[in-house]
């Protein structure tokens, strides 16, 4: 741990799941158009799947199946519960795309300065 | 006393049947006499139950009663003691006399909204005797917000812009000023304290340092906005806008003295004397009373409307009983408490000439009453009694208060405040008599509308009843001072 | 084993069963009908789980019979049971109001899909308020939200539907921290069962990842909680939503958000962590009396009063947070009580524009103008709820206020005591505008009368126990102060 460059490479897929939500919450703050949006959220929703998956790891483990020879298996809770949340993030992500489709029902654009224009009309 | 129920429930009567009468006047909205009828009756038994209840109080009883406890420890409860049945006296007597006038005063000025009108009459009165029979400084603070409430549309009865503004202002700077700090000095009293009952000798007195003391005491004087101190008076001639027996009864009386009355509840029953005399901010608040007492008289003396120099008037004689308060002394007390009582009769019949110069003359103006005394002279010779007794003239009531609270300073060893007393009677003289006089010795203007008579009877008898009043606050003062001095004592 | 002792169950599994149902009713007066009677079920279930909990002061329950390291449990104490009464409480009293209330804001062919909606976000909250799993919690957070942001949608204001997707786009990513956290947990604890997590996070509470689990809670459950500055998506979801989700929802919606807090604060990290180590007093205080003052300024400034409410929701979270933040048993009452309280008030003025856009089309300040004469029990209902939102005595803001005040100097915080009255003041400002041109303007719009007594009766109803519960508080704050004594705070 105190070493920095130890740090770094012992927690890879940590730092992988920092990058990966970092680069969703960027897309969400800065990208205008709405689709742009919702997969800025998706990016997020799989860093943290990401994260889960990283915690049920156990070294040398393998999958959680009862195998001849197989001492270690990995945890299989985080995944079942990520499971739930992939179910969860696909249902997020419909809702979001069905309000898209309303929008630009409604407004003719699915661009956020367009939207905010039309609606001061 | 044998015969009489618990006497816990006169307090409660006392709050109960103004309510009871506000209900009745809503059923009654399409009978005019029918309500009137029951507004006057409810003043009426209301009297009788405050002075049963003061038969009982000077018989040595207790009363108490608890109503709820909304918050663990800090019940709701009323317990009675002199100097609030002094001004449940007051209040509920004088209710009965404005309601003889508002029945006169509101039938020829045609207004519209009788109903409200009388209905938030009475909430507001009910309102007032809970603030006078408050057993602690929550239930005090619960009623006061109770009638600043209730008197709002009474203020705002007109619904002109004008009244609007002015309701505005009252309402905020009266809210204002007790949720922002009366409320914070209560909360910060039960934290230090852990009650909030009122107990003679105080509840704060070695619980806290000076300074927080200190700083509670201001919160205390500055957010009970009714006493209007400078810089929160700007509220009294705000509401002035009401109509008149509005700020008769609520303005120079009920809501005014409310103020005044918590602030001597405060000095006296939550810091006591002792502890108030060694406070510094004591000084410093006396200071703004003295400073109030001359200010309100300077700016009264520039106002022409009439009702805006009474008002002005007001807020100089309420920072008298704050300054009183502060005094922390036996003879301040007692003046402070006489002065409710006597300021309340020299001051309601003033507004009560006021309101039926309007009614009758239609006039707002000083500089409009020359020559009117001949046409009113009932009405003009009780203002020069009322005025009189403001002043401070025996044989009227005026004197009494004065008279003790000028003691009080002096027993104080405050020298200047007596001489801020004395200037202020001069100014008193100077802003009040000329009105009088002017309507007596002047001659009427050129071309003024013929015909102007007096005003209805029921106002010229409530006048005439006030004006008494006046002499007899001062022929038979005893019954009050041996109330407030009484078996169970205002001696804190 | 008897009934009574499924309780936990039915309390969730109620309005989930009742909510498909819902969906096959075509007729939107059988669904209305439905959704009606399941919410009153569900509220009679939580009065008796409430009634439980005051008589045996926890309830655990297991399940399908699995204990809880392995099973998912559920676990009731009075903090919950409180929520639960509320949750369902406000479905039971709003539901049958859903009738007249939405008949005009929504499409008759989806309203049947309205209600199964409003059973789903029903369904979430209850279940993030039972349960002492927190993975779970997770879960049914995301099913209330999911159904949250389809009822805002169905607000029938073109922009409801940008409303909705900001709503989404910012308590999905809440959401997001709130998961985050509880994997940080799980990571260092092994468990997910909140007591549990409890007790074994006492021994790693000083690792990285611990630190971090909380930080990631604080701010996920802020924007479910909607503290400043996370309040964004508030203002718009509520003023475009139909008027009686806004009802529901500001009654109950960010209250879940608070519950969250609470729970993860007191229970899983523990008071000494979260304060004395790291502080988030310090963040919750300043933010809370930041969004009271910037909540209840731009409420001042609203024409929509139903935007002005929303703000001056803003402003009452603050207080919660703040309360929170005092962590102290004063606060943690002021903050479970005004969680309760302000409910009750925010749901009445909700209903109260719910009345008036039925019967007027919208509720700005110009369509109040001469409303105490036109629609006297409305306006009435109005002006009480109002003063409980100023804090006037008689009236259950006041209670909150107090205790949030006393809290402050109990924790030795003068200037924030100073600065709750303050902000409240402000209140004034915004409930008295309205008050004064409901009475005091003449009116100019069309005739109107008052609203049918399906709509008005709920409103009476809230408006009602308003006072009541400002004069009657051994319910609300006696069951506060039980809850704050189980959270373990020093008094």
């Amino acid at each position: 741990m105190t070493d920095p460059l130890s740090f770094l490479s012992g927690h890879a897929v940590q730092w992988g799941a920092v990058v990966l939500l970092m680069t969703g919450l960027y897309i969400v703050m800065t990208r205008g158009n709405l689709i742009k949006k919702v997969v800025g959220l998706n990016i997020v929703q799989t860093a943290v799947f990401l994260l889960y998956i990283s915690i049920g790891y156990v070294e040398d483990g393998t999958a959680p199946i009862v195998l001849e020879g197989a001492a270690r298996y990995s945890n299989p809770l985080p995944h079942v519960l990520i499971l739930t949340a992939i179910v969860v993030s696909v249902a997020t992500t419909s809702l979001a795309l069905a309000l898209i489709v309303r929008i630009r029902e409604a407004y003719g654009s699915i661009e956020e300065d367009e939207i905010r224009e039309r609606e001061s009309d | 006393m044998n015969g009489l129920p618990d006497p816990g429930w006169l307090a409660a009567a006392a709050i109960a049947t103004p309510l009871a009468g506000a209900v009745g006047i809503l059923l009654a909205r399409r009978r005019p006499n029918v309500r009137e009828g029951v507004s006057l009756a409810s003043g009426i038994v209301l009297f009788c139950v405050v002075a049963l209840a003061a038969a009982a109080l000077e018989a040595g009883e207790r009363i108490r009663l608890t109503l709820a406890e909304p918050l663990t420890g800090l019940p709701l409860s009323l317990d009675v003691e002199p100097l609030g049945m002094l001004f449940a006296l007051v209040a509920s007597g004088l209710w009965v006399v404005t309601t003889v006038y508002s029945i006169g005063y509101m039938r020829a000025h045609r207004e519209s909204d009788q109903t409200r009108f009388y209905a938030f009459f009475a909430i507001s009165i009910a309102s007032t005797m809970g603030v006078a029979f408050a057993g602690n400084m929550l239930t005090l603070f619960v009623f006061y917000e109770a009638l600043t409430l209730a008197t709002f549309p009474l203020v705002a009865h007109a619904g002109t812009p004008e009244a609007r503004r002015g309701a505005r202002t009252y309402l905020g700077v009266l809210l204002g000023t007790s949720i922002g700090l009366q409320l914070l000095a209560i909360a910060g009293t039960y934290a230090v304290a852990g009650t909030l009952d009122f107990t003679p000798g105080g509840v704060i007195d070695g619980e806290v340092g000076g300074v927080a003391a200190g700083a509670l005491l201001a919160l205390y004087v500055f957010g009970v906005g009714k006493a209007a101190i400078m810089p929160f008076h700007r509220w009294l001639p705000a509401a002035m806008v009401a109509p008149t027996p509005v700020s008769a009864l609520l303005h120079a009386v009920a809501v005014v003295k409310a103020g005044a009355f918590a602030i001597l509840k405060v000095a006296a029953f939550i810091f006591g004397f002792d502890l108030l005399r060694d406070l510094a901010m004591t000084d410093a608040l006396l200071w703004c009373a003295a400073f109030t007492i001359v200010a309100a008289s300077l700016v009264a003396m520039t106002k022409d409307n009439l009702k805006a120099r009474l008002a002005y008037s007001t807020v100089s004689q309420l920072s008298y009983i704050v300054l009183a308060a502060l005094l922390a002394g036996q003879a301040g007390f007692l003046g402070g408490g006489l002065h409710i009582a006597t300021h309340a009769f020299g001051k309601i019949t003033l507004f009560f000439c006021a309101g039926a110069i309007l009614v009758a003359a239609h006039k707002t103006e000083v500089s409009q009453l020359d020559g009117l005394g001949r046409a009113m002279p009932v009405t003009m010779t009780a203002f020069a009694i009322g005025a009189l007794s403001i002043v401070g003239l025996p044989p009227l009531g005026g004197i009494l208060s004065k008279w003790l609270i000028v003691e009080g300073a002096i027993e104080a060893d405050r020298a200047v405040l007596v001489a801020v007393l004395g200037l202020s009677t001069l100014l008193n003289i100077v802003y009040l008599l000329p009105i009088p006089v002017r309507a007596f010795l002047r001659a009427p203007p050129e071309g003024a509308a013929p015909g102007v008579r007096e005003a209805p009877l029921p106002c010229l008898a409530a006048i005439a009843f006030t004006t008494l009043g006046c002499f007899a606050l001062f022929l038979f003062s005893d019954p009050l001072i041996g109330l407030l001095e009484g078996p169970s004592g205002a001696s804190p | 084993m008897s009934l009574v002792q499924h309780l936990p169950a039915l309390q969730v599994a109620v309005p989930l069963l009742a909510a498909p149902l819902c969906a096959m009713m075509v007729r939107p007066r059988i669904a209305w009908l439905f959704a009606t009677l399941a919410a009153w079920a569900t509220f009679a279930v939580s009065l008796a789980i409430f009634h439980r909990v005051l008589d045996r002061g926890l309830i655990l329950y297991e399940m399908g019979g699995w204990a809880p390291p392995l099973g998912i449990g559920h676990a009731v104490d009075p903090l919950n049971a409180l929520l639960l009464v509320l949750v369902s409480g406000m479905a039971a009293i709003v539901m049958p109001a859903a009738r007249p209330g939405v008949g005009v804001e929504v499409a008759p062919r989806a309203q049947r899909l309205f209600f199964t909606l409003a059973l789903l976000a029903l369904t979430g909250m209850l279940g993030i308020a039972i349960t002492g799993d927190a993975f779970n919690l997770y879960v049914f957070l995301e099913v209330s939200s999911l159904a949250s942001y389809a009822l805002v949608a169905t607000g029938a204001d073109r922009r409801a539907t940008t409303a909705a997707f900001n709503y989404l786009v910012q308590g999905t990513i809440g959401a997001m921290f709130i998961l985050i956290g509880i994997g940080l947990i799980y990571m260092m604890t092994g468990t997910l069962n909140m007591a549990d997590m409890a007790v074994r996070l006492r021994e790693a509470r000083d690792t990285a990842p611990v630190q971090a689990a909380l930080a990631f809670i604080v701010v996920g459950a802020g924007i479910k909680f909607a503290v400043f500055p996370a309040h964004v998506w508030m203002p718009n979801a509520y003023t475009y939503a139909p008027s009686l989700v806004s009802a529901f929802f500001g009654a109950t919606a960010t209250k879940v958000g608070a519950y969250i807090l609470i729970r993860f604060i007191f229970n899983v990290f523990g008071v000494d962590f979260a304060f004395g180590e790291m502080r988030i007093g310090w963040a919750l205080i300043p933010l809370g009396l930041a969004g009271a003052f910037v909540g209840s300024l731009v409420a001042i400034w609203q024409d929509d009063l139903k935007r002005m409410l929303a703000y001056s929701s803003v402003a009452q979270v603050g207080y919660i947070a703040a309360a929170i933040g005092y962590a102290n048993r004063d606060g943690l009452i002021a903050a479970i009580v005004h969680v309760f309280n302000h409910g009750l008030m925010k749901g009445a003025l909700f209903l109260v524009m719910a009345c008036v856009i039925l019967r007027l089309g919208k509720a700005d300040m110009r369509s109040f103008r001469g409303l105490g004469r036109r629609m006297p029990v409305t306006m009435g209902c109005f002006v009480v709820a109002g003063l409980s939102m100023i804090g006037v005595p008689f009236t259950v803001g006041f209670i909150s206020k107090w205790y949030l005040v006393v809290g402050a100097l109990d924790a030795g915080l003068w200037p924030v005591a100073a600065l709750v009255v303050l902000s409240s003041l402000l209140a004034i400002v915004y409930i008295w505008r309205v008050v004064e041109t409901a009475y005091f303007r003449e009116a100019d719009g069309p005739r109107t009368r008052e609203a049918p007594a399906m709509l008005l009766a709920p409103t009476l109803l809230l408006t009602v126990l308003c006072v009541a519960f400002g004069v009657a508080t051994e319910f609300t704050v006696g069951v506060a102060g039980s809850a704050a004594d189980m959270l373990g705070v020093l008094p």
